[in-house]
């Protein structure tokens, strides 16, 4: 009989949460062993546009010197979109583009199979093309490691699940009670090819300086946001849209691509640009209080799986939590199995990790300061009305009417609010709901 | 040359994804439930474009062009339709861009 294949630790996923814990554990000298379905890391992942590099410091001192960076970005935009209007606070900053940088573009193939290879140089042994089919429990019921449709059974310690957004291994552990298509959204993306010097000039950024702009409108109605980014020789467009509502809409994700490229203010940005790769995925964004359980016995869920993307409009952020759930459930698994107690109780390390101090605190601390935000984001009034209100409010802020007297921002402002339906009470509510989140 | 933002056709669209098919479906759709649905979400939304409605009410779905985004699985509220899960280890979509 051939001995099943033991480890500390099964890492379900080599994504950024899986990288993370995998190198994670391998450094604190746990065996470590590191499932990809796909060829290679990265190769089923995408993203919507900025890894934040704050979170590597810890991990990859000087990571920025070795990261397959497409561009540091130096400009950071959040806009509203109108059929006809756009409105954008446009924000440059010269400190973004010098080490340790705030930000950057990258292919996620590039980026997440970097990254994996860190976890494989301290130890973790990394099988690509290998589906994990789902988990394997001891005769007490405790999680004892996973299935997989190529090696067999590999027997663990703790299996950390960093399987992605769609994470079976935490719906068929019965920890994903919130997994409904309200709670999640699906980005589209197109990535178009243009001259370098082009991009420099549309984005006004040089050299290795890049550009993001985070949008709101542009969806059709549908629920969601859009944005732009660029890489190095390429633009990335897309949109991420309510799952829900795209369902109800009737709308294919593709024609909302198109009506984003041809808006009179995006245009210019993407013209003549030939599309490189379509690609979509879905997006975990019902926040805090939807995600699953995430301490199991012998089981964590991490990153995607978790629901730990962060959609709070002036923040758009995954990966680097992804990584921080990662390092933390590394740490979590590795004391467990140092005091002989990887159930439940002995894992319950990790949820305190990510609620306070250390590295990895500041995961459940941001997702619950913003746990309203996916609601107030996505009602009617942030996503239609205000848009359509500022708009309106600038445009006839800097139409000048001679021989007319100039009109003030009140004056102006009461009958837009009457006709976008708002009433004083909602501005009130929705001014309350922002400072909450965002206060 | 193409004329600056000449819409592409889904079909050149899709031939910018690379994709490596395994010879077994990791998604089986009942047409025959299929037929009793009367919104077919999954027509409009999959981003893939693999759900195609036929002439009898029933859907014709093919596998090989998925991302296996999930969509398809989460807005289907028949159940039974739609049988989903991951391709063999190695195949499926791969991104080069993502």
């Amino acid at each position: 009989m051939t001995a099943t294949p033991h480890f500390d630790v099964v890492v379900v996923g080599a994504g950024p949460a899986g990288a993370a814990a995998a190198l994670s554990a391998a450094r604190l000298g746990r065996s470590v062993c590191l499932l990809e379905r796909g060829p290679f890391p990265g190769s089923k992942n995408v993203y919507g546009g900025v890894i934040y590099g704050r979170i590597l410091d810890e991990l990859i001192p000087k990571w920025w010197e070795q990261v397959p960076a497409q561009r540091w970005i130096t400009r950071r935009g959040t806009m509203l979109l109108t059929d006809h209007q756009s409105l954008c606070i446009d924000y440059r900053s010269t400190t973004w583009g010098a080490p340790p940088y705030n930000g950057f573009t990258s292919y996620r193939p590039d980026f997440d199979r970097w990254f994996a290879q860190h976890a494989v140089d301290v130890g973790a042994v990394l099988l690509t093309s290998t589906t994990v089919t789902g988990l394997v429990r001891n005769s007490r019921g405790v999680v004892s490691g996973v299935q997989t449709d190529r090696d067999g059974d590999i027997t663990a310690s703790v299996v950390i699940a960093c399987d992605g957004v769609n994470s079976f291994l935490a719906k068929q552990a019965g920890m994903y009670p919130h997994s409904g298509a309200e709670n999640f959204t699906l980005g589209v993306k197109e990535v178009l090819s243009l001259p370098r010097g082009e991009i420099e000039a549309r984005f006004g950024v040089s050299g290795d300086e890049g550009a993001d702009f985070e949008i709101v409108g542009g969806t059709r109605g549908i629920p969601g946001g859009a944005f732009i980014y660029t890489n190095r020789d390429t633009v990335s467009i897309g949109a991420v849209l309510s799952l829900k509502e795209l369902g109800a809409a009737k709308v294919r994700p593709e024609d909302i691509i198109a009506g984003l490229k041809s808006h009179p203010s995006l245009a210019p940005m993407v013209t003549g640009g030939e599309i490189k790769e379509y690609a979509a995925h879905l997006i975990p964004e019902g926040g805090y209080n939807m995600m699953p359980s995430l301490v199991g016995d012998g089981l964590l869920i991490a990153g995607d799986a978790a629901a730990m993307c962060l959609a709070a409009g002036l923040w758009l952020e995954g990966v680097n939590y992804a990584m921080g759930s990662g390092m933390a459930a590394a740490a979590a698994a590795h004391d467990a199995i140092a005091m002989g107690d990887t159930s439940k109780v002995g894992l319950a390390g990790y949820r305190r990790r990510l609620e306070k101090g250390g590295s990895s605190g500041f995961v459940l601390t941001d997702h619950k300061k913003v746990e309203r935000a996916a609601h107030f984001l996505l009602s009617d009034r942030v996503q239609n009305r205000f848009p359509h209100l500022a708009c309106d409010l600038l445009e006839q802020l800097y139409t000048v009417e001679n021989p007319k007297p100039k009109r003030g921002a009140l004056t102006i402002g009461r009958p837009l609010l009457k006709k976008y339906g708002i009433g004083l009470k909602d501005l009130v509510k929705d001014g309350r709901d922002a400072l909450k989140i965002f206060g | 040359m193409k004329l600056p933002n000449s819409p592409v056709s889904f079909d050149d669209r899709m031939a910018t994804v690379d994709f490596r098919i395994s010879h077994t479906a990791h998604i089986t759709v009942d047409s025959e439930v299929c037929r009793s649905c009367t919104t077919q979400a999954c027509v409009h939304a999959c981003p893939a474009k693999l759900f195609v409605p036929t002439n009898d009410g029933g859907i014709l779905f093919n596998y090989e062009q998925c991302f296996e985004c999930g969509t398809c699985y989460m807005l289907c509220n028949k159940a039974g339709a739609i049988t989903w899960g991951y391709p063999e280890g190695g195949h499926g979509v791969v991104f080069k861009h993502g």
